[in-house]
């Protein structure tokens, strides 16, 4: 049989059967989409996240108090530190540790932010001046903290956008003092837009010297520290020499932590890619379900035409030549789905991102590919029992006796 | 052309066997036109099966054009349906939603046939059958007659030397069945080997050679001098 024939004798076929091949039609495409949008979410997250990290550059390493607990690569949340990071610990790992040409060390609180009469909670950053060049954020107006050694505090303050709205209107901020707790600074820059910062909107935040946020919290510990690798350390060898040096301050207690965004990206994005390959393959299985439809529907099929099976026997067509039959019809049906489905996914996709345009969301062409042939081979594995027991059937019998 | 040798064919329903034929022995020599005729459950449409190879016989060899059949597999069996045998059936078995044109190519197409030669047949098919301005409307838009016309036309499109039709007109009034057997004697006047099963005295005897089956075995087998299957 020819193959243009075996296509029109198909089609003849299906559109007899209009309302069972709409329901195959319908099953497979709606797998085929749901395997396609879940993935598209899945790489959107991964995408998203992603795109947080490397905005922290590659040059950066990151040092926070506690021991990993394990070799995973992720920070520990609850990591209880057996001695902080102090201000005197990194002058000495300033002056020591070659790698590193600039430290921005990080003190994060909560105090109320007041000027005149306005008031209202904001994120105190006690940092440095490296810090603004080191996390990419941009001054709007003004300046950004002054280079000042560690251990100086200073009364000046750099606000976020959004607190400079909320506590000026419409006034610029520059210059005025502002009123953080018991202390008074003087605001010296306004950040431009929402920064980038993880999870965290830097707009609403308040930046002072990070002896000065010391102070305003009372305490001697780092919460952070960062790192910026001079251009052409290794940075694999200056996390070791960063740890060495502090576990050698602190009395021979490897008791920090020492990360490079690198290794998180890695870890993060394992991690994502194997959630994204999780839903993918759930969603998978309602191709699964869409392949025991095609089996079903087409027994009832065989069963239906057992007339018209025998006739074609009779007629000449080998038993190979009827399985063909009924499985151009499931590979036929499963071709339309998938090309329906594979639309509909990519059309899902597009409008997510339309919803949400900060997500990446996008379908990879592997996943295209892999749910296509996931979603005929299904087709194809389930209608051969079916098309075998066409095939198999004697033409005798097969022609209406009893 | 064709040789049946000790045939058996046993059914077995439940925990009874059925002998559907037994021990039948039978000639036929190419261009013959037999009639079958029996009482119903004598073994007709078995021996008609089992010369079509639409059935295998539990035992007994069966010659087909020289062709020792019995050991032949599905796929050769299949083959020498297609290219040596038509089959016309009491119920017509068109296929449906496949016009009278559709239905009669669907051998070739079966086949394999090229769409040029296919057509040229088909036409010359439609012509010779009369069902030309017929050619394009489904099967339920004919009448019993005409199906069966169609299904003779889908029986002869290859050209087959043999023709069985099993009460090709059990489901017709007396003039589309006086039609449809004019033409199937008209086939075997041009070569065709033909055999009719019937149930019908008065079409039996237009047959030159009548065979009478009884309880699975051929009866009478006489020939006759007959003038009206010479029209
Ligand atoms: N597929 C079958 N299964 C069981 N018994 C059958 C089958 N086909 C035919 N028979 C039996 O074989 C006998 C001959 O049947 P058949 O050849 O159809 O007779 P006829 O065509 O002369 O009426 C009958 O007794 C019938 O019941
Ligand atoms: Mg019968």
């Amino acid at each position: 049989m020819r193959a243009a024939d075996l296509l029109g004798f198909t089609l003849l076929v299906l559109r007899r059967q209009r309302f069972r091949s709409l329901m195959l039609l319908v099953s497979v495409s709606i797998g085929v989409a749901a395997v396609l949008l879940l993935v598209a979410l899945g790489e959107g997250a991964r995408g998203y996240v992603m795109r947080e990290f490397e905005f922290i550059g590659k040059d950066i390493v990151v040092m926070f108090p506690g021991r990993k607990s394990t070799t995973g690569g992720l920070p520990p949340v609850t990591g209880v530190a057996a001695r902080e990071i102090t201000l005197p610990d990194l002058a000495v790992v300033a002056r020591t540790v070659r790698g590193v040409d600039a430290i921005a060390p990080l003190v994060i609180g909560n105090a109320e932010l007041s000027f005149g009469s306005r008031a209202r909670e904001a994120v105190v950053i006690g940092s440095n001046a490296d810090f603004f060049p080191m996390r990419h954020l941009d001054i709007a107006r003004g300046q950004a903290l002054p280079p000042l050694d560690l251990t100086v505090g200073s009364p000046v303050a750099v606000i976020g956008a959004t607190l400079e709205r909320e506590l000026f209107g419409t006034r610029s901020a520059i210059g005025a003092w502002v009123r953080l707790r018991d202390y008074r600074f003087r605001v010296v820059g306004v950040l431009q837009g929402r920064g980038d910062s993880f999870g965290m909107d830097l707009s609403e935040a308040i930046f002072v010297p990070v002896a000065s946020a010391q102070t305003l919290f009372d305490t001697q510990a780092l919460f952070r520290v960062l790192f910026r690798v001079r251009a052409g350390a290794d940075v694999e060898a200056t996390k070791r020499e960063l740890l060495a040096r502090m576990t050698a301050l602190h009395d021979g207690n490897e008791d920090v932590t020492v990360v490079s965004p690198d290794a998180m990206i890695s870890t993060f994005d394992g991690i994502l890619r194997a959630l994204t390959l999780a839903i993918g393959g759930i969603a998978a299985i309602s191709l699964v379900v869409a392949g025991i439809l095609v089996m079903n529907l087409m027994l009832m099929s065989v069963r239906q035409r057992t007339a018209e099976i025998g006739l074609l026997k009779a007629l000449g067509a080998p038993g190979a030549q009827v399985r063909t039959l009924f499985l151009a019809e499931a590979g036929l049906v499963a071709a339309a789905g998938v090309l329906l489905g594979t639309g509909a996914g990519y059309a899902g996709s597009v409008l997510l991102s339309l919803l949400y345009p900060e997500v990446p969301f996008q379908v990879p062409l592997w996943a295209t590919l892999a749910a296509a042939l996931f979603a005929l081979a299904s087709a194809l594995l389930f209608a051969w029992l079916p098309a075998n027991r066409a095939a198999a059937l004697e033409p005798v019998l097969a022609l209406g006796r009893r | 052309m064709i040789e049946l040798r000790a045939i058996d064919r046993t059914f077995r329903v439940g925990d009874s066997e059925v002998h559907a034929l037994r021990d039948v022995n039978l000639r036929i020599a190419r261009g013959e036109y037999l009639s079958v005729m029996g009482p119903s459950g004598s073994g007709k449409s078995t021996l008609l099966n089992i010369l079509g190879l639409l059935d295998r016989p539990d035992g007994g060899e069966y010659l087909l054009g020289g062709t020792a059949t019995a050991a032949l597999g599905e796929e050769a069996r299949a083959r020498l349906r297609r290219e040596h045998i038509g089959f016309v059936f009491q119920s017509y078995h068109l296929v449906p939603r496949l016009n009278a044109r559709e239905n009669i190519e669907l051998p070739m197409l079966l086949a394999g046939v090229a769409p040029r030669a296919r057509k040229q047949a088909v036409d010359e098919v439609l012509e010779r059958l009369g069902l030309t301005d017929r050619a394009h409307h489904q099967p339920s838009q004919l009448s019993g007659g005409q199906r069966q016309r169609v299904a003779i036309g889908r029986s002869i499109v290859m050209k087959p030397e043999l023709l069985l039709a099993d009460e090709p007109t059990g489901n017709l009034d007396t003039r589309s069945g006086t039609e449809v057997v004019a033409l199937l004697e008209e086939l075997n006047r041009e070569g065709i080997t033909l055999l009719i099963v019937t149930h019908d005295v008065a079409l039996g005897r237009r047959a030159q050679r009548h065979l009478g089956m009884r309880d699975g075995a051929i009866g009478t087998d006489t020939l006759t001098e007959n003038p009206g299957a010479r029209g």
